[in-house]
């Protein structure tokens, strides 16, 4: 299709009505837009699982669920929001901006990008489902195995194990296709002049992401199908009675786990190369160097994964090399953090949401960080192991690294998605809600699993009740404060001070910034022929 | 919106308070209590170094975030440096963090090395204990002294001091000798972990872990299962009662002189009656069924099948011999064959058969189970 038909299509083609726009689209804008949508629904469920784990963590003593449905609720939670709320968020993220920030006219696989929506909404059905199922009599033990669905346990649990095998291979195939999508375009759907080193960051982090995306799936799907043989068809790969291997399966699961890590939180740290120079007023500091080692990130993630189970029974040789590998992974993530804060350094800063998630993000996510050395060095690992410790450093890490990420770029981009300025007053006092609340929840976890606090346990002895005591009520404010979210997201929507093309002044510094020289919202087909590159 | 720069310094000077109060009150479980091996010592000074890193670049990224937000601000009239990227700090600046990264990743690997080096040192021990884990209770074994303890949660309640951290047997060790546990597991994965005395090693179905210590103070110390064992995770506790040479010595020979008097008696060619091996199942039920089947008999609905009135209980004897010598593959039931004697097998079969109402008045005799087996 020549150039001149295309813009002719889309002078006359708007979006289709009704249903049908949605169910049948292949435009890149209402599928990011679905995206959203779902992860915030996810977001939401995700949550109120585990506003019952703390209350029920809020005193010794059994007082809400039980044992089996506490750590089923806790399986559920980690794989909501990893697979139902970030990843989506991310990727609903990608396909709203790319396409802009390249100047491509939508994904380079319209389709495909339709195919790897849908079968979110079914996985993300089938995943509450394997959880809600283990309530039904007669269906076995419910899925009390935690996300790492180690065997032999996850062999001992019931129907709802299936369920959740069949779930990780629908949310696989979704998350392949989209980032074989999304790499597919950011490789061949550039506008002429726009080359490699001229991408914005968030890009460069999609790139990166998708890559990795599509390394880790498959070996995921391997180990779980490899677990659904075991438990059906009288393969013994995860049983030593059969001379199978239980630690296998711990391989093959962290193998995707920890670079899944890194594809939580590349896309933000893409989001924050945007922020942070826009606030600034100035260009990102160190481009360059921060592209290229977000390839050494990508690459030591991928050979690293066995810190997380420091404790099978390694030999000395594999321990030391996965504790060498995994604090050098310090250097690449002190260099982002580095680089962020002298993009700040001498710049005209402003202090909008976005740019306050920005530097709340690199504080804490510099506190994750700094744990996470803690962690890597083997001896000591060998105490914080499985203790609330590693629970209190994930999510330092995952809510201010991932999640937080995605909320400075929902209110960075929320004028240009939807036309309106959100509420500057209520998006900060959703920060310092949010922000407080968080580290409420979250600071007194590193505590009692020095005390000695396990994880996973959902009753605990009498001497950890005041750090629980404070983390769930931190918790309960930390849940409650998205509904101001919600509240803020739906009234930018629904009105609200009309935005301009660049509704914020250093938008455009040291970067094309494409999807600025768009309306706000942007027309249904952004650019029909390839716009200049400054 | 001008006041904003000092919330957030505000916030983490309260959390970096935090952290210095950690290290003040040590006392008040703040942090890992205080260890008494030399190993758990050496890991317990790594744990402070790395703390204390973390403490200080903690600080240095607060406080240049902090200056940065105080002096770079727009509403002051300040100005971006939009050359900055191209002087030469802004070319070469970013070449230091790696470098700085990079000497504290380097010697804070150094100072683990040494400690890694003696986590791995399996030289011989004085006292060797096989540490098994099974849902969801310890078993101990003396290895060379044949001495075997099943160690059970005590029930206690939600107000007690002790609630989920006591036992009714406990792992009684010497101070002074070098201990080696090996760690292995029957069902799922366990972990044994007692922070002041030793680390953790998983235990593995079909792997053997080995951890050691030397403790050197007398005292009791607790800790609880650390691995996601399923259902009972959270109910099982360890306890170990570190006592001197002698004392343990005397506890050693008890021990033995029990254990030669038990299997004996589970040799002997002897009838039971039912009274007896009703009153002898009562007590191998609370030690090994509980867990599970409750002591009501009811187990848990859905999860754990109930005895009270169930079909094994209220069934063919034989059904019941089957299940309780081999267990049932691909559930939490356990093959008992290895773990309880004959006396004990039928002692348990005769209680289950006839309480809680299962009057089948049918007697279990040590001979069946041999036939049994």
């Amino acid at each position: 299709m020549s150039t001149a038909e295309m813009a002719h299509e889309a002078d006359h083609h708007g979006p289709p009505k009704g249903w049908k726009r949605w169910v049948f689209s292949t435009n890149h804008k209402d599928i990011g837009t679905m995206y959203l949508i779902f992860a915030l629904v996810m977001l939401f469920l995700g949550g109120a699982m585990a506003m019952v784990i703390r209350a029920e963590l809020y005193m010794p003593g059994l007082q809400i669920v039980d044992p089996d449905t506490y750590n089923n609720l806790v399986t559920n939670h980690a794989l909501i929001m990893v697979f139902g709320l970030v990843m989506p968020a991310a990727a609903g993220m990608a396909n709203w901006m790319i396409p802009m920030m390249i100047g491509a006219p939508d994904m380079a696989l319209p389709r495909l990008n339709n195919l790897s929506f849908w079968l979110l909404p079914a996985a993300g059905t089938m995943l509450v489902l394997s959880m809600l199922i283990g309530f039904i009599p007669g269906t076995g033990q419910q899925v009390n195995t935690g996300w790492t669905l180690y065997p032999p346990l996850s062999i001992q649990a019931g129907m709802g194990m299936d369920m959740l095998i069949f779930t990780i291979h629908l949310l696989g195939i979704s998350s392949i296709l989209a980032s074989i999508n999304i790499v597919t375009t950011i490789l061949n759907m550039r506008a002429p002049g726009m080359t490699l080193m001229k991408m914005p960051l968030f890009v460069w982090a999609w790139l990166f992401t998708g890559l990795l995306l599509i390394v880790i799936m498959p070996v995921l799907a391997g180990g779980v199908t490899m677990l659904l043989f075991d438990r059906h068809f009288g393969t013994a790969f995860f049983d030593a009675a059969g001379g199978g291997d239980p630690v296998l399966f711990q391989h093959l699961f962290w193998f995707f786990g920890h670079p899944e890590v890194y594809v939580l939180l590349l896309p933000s740290i893409g989001v924050l190369g945007l922020i942070i120079p826009t606030f600034s007023r100035k260009p990102l500091f160190g481009y360059k160097p921060l592209v290229w080692f977000m390839g050494i990130l990508f690459a030591l993630g991928l050979v690293v994964w066995a810190h997380h189970q420091y404790t099978v029974g390694m030999s000395l040789g594999a321990v030391t090399y996965f504790m060498i590998g995994t604090i050098l992974i310090s250097i690449p993530v002190g260099l982002m953090i580095f680089n962020f804060i002298f993009t700040m350094w001498r710049g005209s800063l402003t202090f909008e949401t976005p740019m306050l998630f920005a530097i709340a993000i690199i504080l804490m996510f510099s506190f994750a960080g700094v744990t996470g050395v803690m962690l890597a060095v083997v001896p000591a690992d060998l105490q914080y192991h499985d203790t609330y410790f590693v629970v209190a450093h994930f999510h330092y890490a995952l809510v201010p690294g991932a999640v937080f990420g995605l909320y400075a770029g929902v209110f960075y981009w929320l004028p240009k998605w939807t036309g309106h300025m959100y509420d500057e007053k209520l998006g900060k006092i959703f920060f310092w809600w949010t922000t407080i609340a968080f580290n409420i929840t979250f600071f007194p976890q590193h505590f009692s699993g020095l005390a000695g606090m396990p994880r996973r346990i959902v009753d605990y002895s009498i001497q950890f009740t005041e750090f629980n005591v404070v983390s769930s009520l931190g918790a309960f404010a930390f849940g409650l404060s998205h509904l101001l979210f919600l509240y803020i997201i739906i009234k930018t929507i629904r009105g609200g001070k009309e935005a301009t093309n660049k509704p914020w002044e250093g938008a455009q510094v040291g970067t094309p910034g494409l999807e600025w020289d768009l309306s706000s919202p942007p027309p249904f087909h952004s650019f029909t022929t390839p716009p200049a590159i400054k | 919106m001008c006041k904003t720069w000092k919330s957030p310094g505000g916030i983490f000077s309260v959390i970096t308070l935090f952290l210095v109060s950690g290290a003040v009150f040590a006392d008040y479980a703040l942090n890992l209590p205080e260890p008494v091996s030399p190993l758990t010592g050496q890991i317990y000074d790594l744990h402070m170094l790395t703390t204390r890193i973390a403490f200080y670049i903690m600080v240095a990224v607060i406080g240049i975030v902090v200056y940065a937000m105080f002096k770079f601000r727009k509403s002051k009239g300040y100005e971006a440096d939009q050359n900055m990227h191209r002087n030469m700090f802004g070319v070469w600046g970013w070449i230091l963090v790696p470098v700085i990264v990079l000497g504290i990743d380097m010697s804070i690997a150094g100072s683990a090395s040494s400690t890694l080096a003696q986590v791995e040192d399996y030289s011989d021990a004085d006292v060797t204990v096989k540490v098994t884990g099974s849902q969801w209770k310890w078993t101990y074994e003396y290895m060379d002294d044949g001495v075997k303890v099943v160690s059970n949660l005590k029930k206690l309640e939600p107000t007690d001091e002790l609630y989920l951290r006591d036992v009714d047997n406990p792992l009684v060790l010497p101070v002074g000798k070098r201990v080696r546990f090996l760690h292995t597991a029957t069902d799922v994965l366990h972990a044994w972990w007692v922070p002041e005395i030793v680390y953790k090693k998983d235990s593995i179905p079909g792997y053997i872990n080995e951890t050691w210590t030397r403790i050197t103070k007398e005292g009791t110390y607790r800790g609880q299962c650390a691995e996601n064992c399923g259902t009972g995770h959270a109910y099982m506790p360890i306890v170990v009662e570190a006592v001197s040479e002698e004392k343990y010595n005397d506890w050693i020979h008890g021990q033995k002189l029990a254990m030669a008097k038990a299997s004996a008696e589970a040799s002997s060619d002897k009838v039971w009656s039912r009274d007896e091996l009703v009153a002898r199942g009562e007590k191998v039920y609370t030690t090994n069924c509980v867990a599970c089947h409750q002591a009501s008999g009811e187990g848990i609905p859905n999860v754990f099948p109930a005895l009270k009135g169930g079909k094994i209980a209220t069934g063919p004897v034989a059904d019941h011999l089957n299940i309780v010598i081999n267990g049932k593959s691909g559930t939490a039931m356990a093959a008992w064959k290895a773990q309880l004697n004959d006396l004990e097998i039928a002692a348990v079969i005769t209680y289950e058969r006839n309480a809680w109402g299962n009057n089948t008045g049918e007697v279990v005799q040590p001979a069946d189970v041999k036939a049994a087996k």
